[in-house]
């Protein structure tokens, strides 16, 4: 986060002269593996006790309280990506935490860290609507990387469902395999990213794509099992996939060898790394392929009569079952890309997949299921949404906004914004 | 290895706790997809409310126990109208994307640092908040029969737990043989042809939401009552998937269905885990470590529920005439 100059003359005053300091530091450390500890005092140097510390992740919760010295020290069961909570009703009356709030993600890779929050007195009206302008960009730049990504599952989904039907709730898994994937080859066979990631993608690409297709889906369609069946299946499919990641991989978040840590560029006001910018621009390029593909090859343009009317692109003369045999392996690259531009730029875990396949249903459901365009413009939308949202909702229910988007949209144009009606039915 | 204790273990968890959540859940998902077809993915939901509600009642609004038991169902319900009102139209996926979207909104919201006061954040509720229940105990102390021990405050929730499946299964077993409950077979068959005998299809389905959202309310109840504690992440996505499997296991569209796949599930689920975590302790399979048997027991479950839909998708006592999977 960048930090903002505050230029108002007498608001500054004001705030400068309140501002307390929680420093929550790595120094006289008594922990050994992963958590924080510190002191919280204002600025006179006398020590707030009784304020509560959470820190949080998916798994894990730990709490702990300032002392009468006001010192802490909380131990993180294991390593990764936690969210550090002050809770603000424990601080003394009239005293608030300061911009960016009381939540702040940490992630540990080993041993203790630091963070510093900033208290101040009360909250005035002038902060808050200057916190949300300059916040903004930053915001909507985040939603736009994360939308990009959400947007090469997207895809995947709405060409698997667009040619066969199937509403695949496995492919959340698919990102999380290829992330698998990838930190395989570098952190434990030690190949470096350049390598690994190109490797890593052809490789989710066939074997959990064309091999998963070839396997699984195509006996399942020549026996005629009924699309409801299908999704009960790639829902046994998603446990399976991912309790196989948690045995095999443990249940902390895993980060690859290189790029894990990267000082942000800021950049007219908005902080970017570089790497996240790289992979932003991989991930245009590979969209504007595909995207191309679909449009001008031959079994690109076969796979678009196949989704307008399998059984007459069949009588046409089109091999339906080589094109969806294209569409998984194309589907499961793109994952496997997202899932490790995901790894990258945070964490690879076992649920990553789980938690992102809601966000890209709430992505294809809002730009219509089973459209191509609709799947980048639902993505772009879903994701600058759910980060635009943390200025009015807590930050840890930012995904409920998308989910909340996605009803209030079937409730009014069911078939999205690019979907035809017919397909609702 | 101790095969007997492998056994009792497997023996009383089949008939234990559990099984009873479970199965009251997969007797709602009965209603819902067995008879009528409705794809309810958000389970789990229903059992959040069911939890929830006890505990947000009694511990941070301070009423009675049997208040926050009807509050529980009327939550349910208004639960069964916001699930229903967008979905019940559409076709059979949006009702999966969005039952299980909001199964994890409601997660996400009950453990957020905003609701703390009331839900308790990520910690959830924890309290006597039952008491009152516990009370009315007649058991002075934990049954045993045979093999099979509860202790006993478990003897209780467990007899309560299995009077409250009987009612369950009693009212699933009148309902569907009641012209009510051939509608909804009607509706799962063909959603047209009874639209054509001039009824509101979407009212009926609506009707199944609610009724099979209560038996899940129900199992939300014990699921709290049993551990006197709700926690937000106890209530994952997954919960509803195992009572999708339990469903299938019994049989979809079968009275006894969710009481018998209940039943095996977990005497499975108890024995692979038990017979993994003997073996390897004995140091049998050195590749595995005692962490890992959690997972792998539901990486079974999750190749069980392929399989089942794949080679034997009437379960164990179904009839495959009644449930063909092939809705659109």
């Amino acid at each position: 986060m960048f930090k903002r100059s505050v230029s108002r003359g007498l608001f500054t005053s004001f705030l400068l002269s309140i501002f307390l300091t929680v420093f929550i530091g790595a120094q006289a450390s008594a922990l050994e593996g992963p958590g924080i500890t510190g002191k919280i005092s204002d600025p006179s140097g006398k020590p707030l006790s009784g304020v509560s510390i959470t820190l949080a992740n998916d798994e894990n919760s730990v709490t702990g309280v300032t002392d009468q010295n006001g010192q802490f020290e909380i131990a993180a069961p294991t390593a990764g990506k936690y969210l550090v909570t002050i809770d603000v009703s424990s601080l003394p009356e009239g005293i608030s935490i300061a911009d960016p709030g009381p939540q702040r993600e940490i992630v540990f890779i080993q041993g203790p860290k630091g963070l510093i929050f900033k208290t101040q007195v009360g909250t005035s009206a002038d902060q808050i609507i200057e916190k949300r302008d300059s916040k903004v960009p930053q915001l909507i730049v985040d939603g736009l990387l994360f939308g990009l990504t959400i947007a090469l599952g997207a895809m995947g989904l709405n060409l698997i469902f667009g040619t066969t039907g199937l509403t695949n709730f496995s492919h959340g898994e698919l990102l999380t395999f290829g992330a698998f994937t990838a930190w395989t080859l570098n952190y434990l066979v030690g190949l470096n990213m350049l390598l690994a990631v190109p490797l890593s993608l052809i490789m989710s690409a066939f074997l959990w794509g064309w091999v998963q297709n070839r396997y699984l889906w195509k006996p399942l369609r020549r026996r005629g099992t009924g699309l409801m069946g299908m999704m009960i299946v790639s829902i046994g499919l998603a446990l399976t996939l991912r309790y196989t990641a948690l045995a095999t991989f443990g249940g902390s978040p895993r980060n690859y060898n290189q790029y894990a840590a990267q000082p942000g560029l800021n950049i007219f006001g908005v902080a970017v790394t570089p790497k996240a910018i790289i992979l932003a621009v991989i991930e245009i390029v590979v969209l504007a392929i595909v995207l191309y593909w679909l449009k001008n090859s031959k079994i690109g343009k076969a796979t678009r009569a196949v989704r307008d009317n399998p059984a007459l692109a069949s009588a046409t003369g089109i091999d339906v079952e080589r094109v969806i045999s294209y569409v998984w392996t194309l589907g499961a690259f793109l994952a496997a890309l997202a899932g490790i531009t995901i790894g990258i730029n945070q964490d690879v875990s076992w649920r990553m997949g789980q938690i992102l396949l809601l966000i890209m249903f709430a992505s294809v459901t809002l730009g219509g299921l089973g459209t191509i365009y609709g799947a980048l413009i639902g993505s772009l939308t879903i994701g600058v949404l759910i980060q635009v949202s943390t200025l009015v909702i807590p930050t840890e229910l930012k995904t409920v906004s998308a989910l909340f988007v996605m009803i209030l949209m079937l409730l009014f144009r069911p078939q999205g914004i690019l979907g035809k009606r017919e397909r609702v039915g | 290895m101790d095969i007997v204790f492998v056994l009792e273990q497997a023996l009383t968890q089949s008939i234990g706790i559990q099984a009873i959540i479970y199965c009251l859940a997969a007797a709602g998902l009965n209603i819902q997809f067995g008879y009528t077809g409705l794809l309810n993915f958000g389970q789990v939901a229903f059992m959040i409310v069911g939890g929830y509600s006890i505990a947000a009642t009694v511990l941070s609004f301070g009423g009675s126990f049997w208040t926050a038991l009807v509050v529980g169902i009327i939550s349910s319900l208004i639960l069964s109208l916001i699930l229903g009102l967008p979905t019940l139209r559409l076709r059979a996926d949006y009702l999966a994307i969005v039952t299980i979207a909001t199964s994890e909104i409601l997660r996400l919201v009950v453990r957020s640092v905003a609701l703390r006061e009331w839900f308790g954040g990520v910690n959830g509720l924890n309290g006597k908040f039952a008491a009152q229940f516990y009370a009315l105990n007649p058991y002075q102390s934990g049954i045993g029969i045979g093999p099979i021990n509860f202790s006993q405050n478990d003897s209780w929730v467990v007899t309560v737990g299995w009077i409250l499946v009987a009612i369950v299964i009693l009212i699933t077993f009148l309902l569907t043989r009641s012209p009510w409950g051939r509608i909804l077979k009607g509706i799962r068959e063909d959603e047209e042809a009874i639209r054509s005998l001039g009824k509101s299809v979407y009212w009926y389905k609506m009707q199944a939401l609610m009724l099979g959202g209560v038996m899940g309310t129900l199992a939300g109840f014990i699921f709290a009552i049993a551990s006197q504690s709700v926690q937000p992440d106890s209530y994952v996505p997954d919960v509803t998937f195992f009572a999708y499997t339990i469903l299938l296991l019994g049989g979809a569209a079968r009275v006894f269905g969710p009481v018998v796949g209940s039943i095996i599930f977990w005497f499975l689920l108890v024995f692979i885990g038990q017979t993994l975590d003997q073996t390897i302790s004995a140091g049998y399979i050195p590749f595995l470590t005692s962490t890992q048997v959690g997972p792998i027991r539901f990486i079974f479950v999750g190749i069980g529920l392929m399989c089942l839909i794949i080679f034997r998708p009437q379960g164990i006592f179904g009839d495959r005439k009644e449930l063909a999977l092939d809705g659109r």
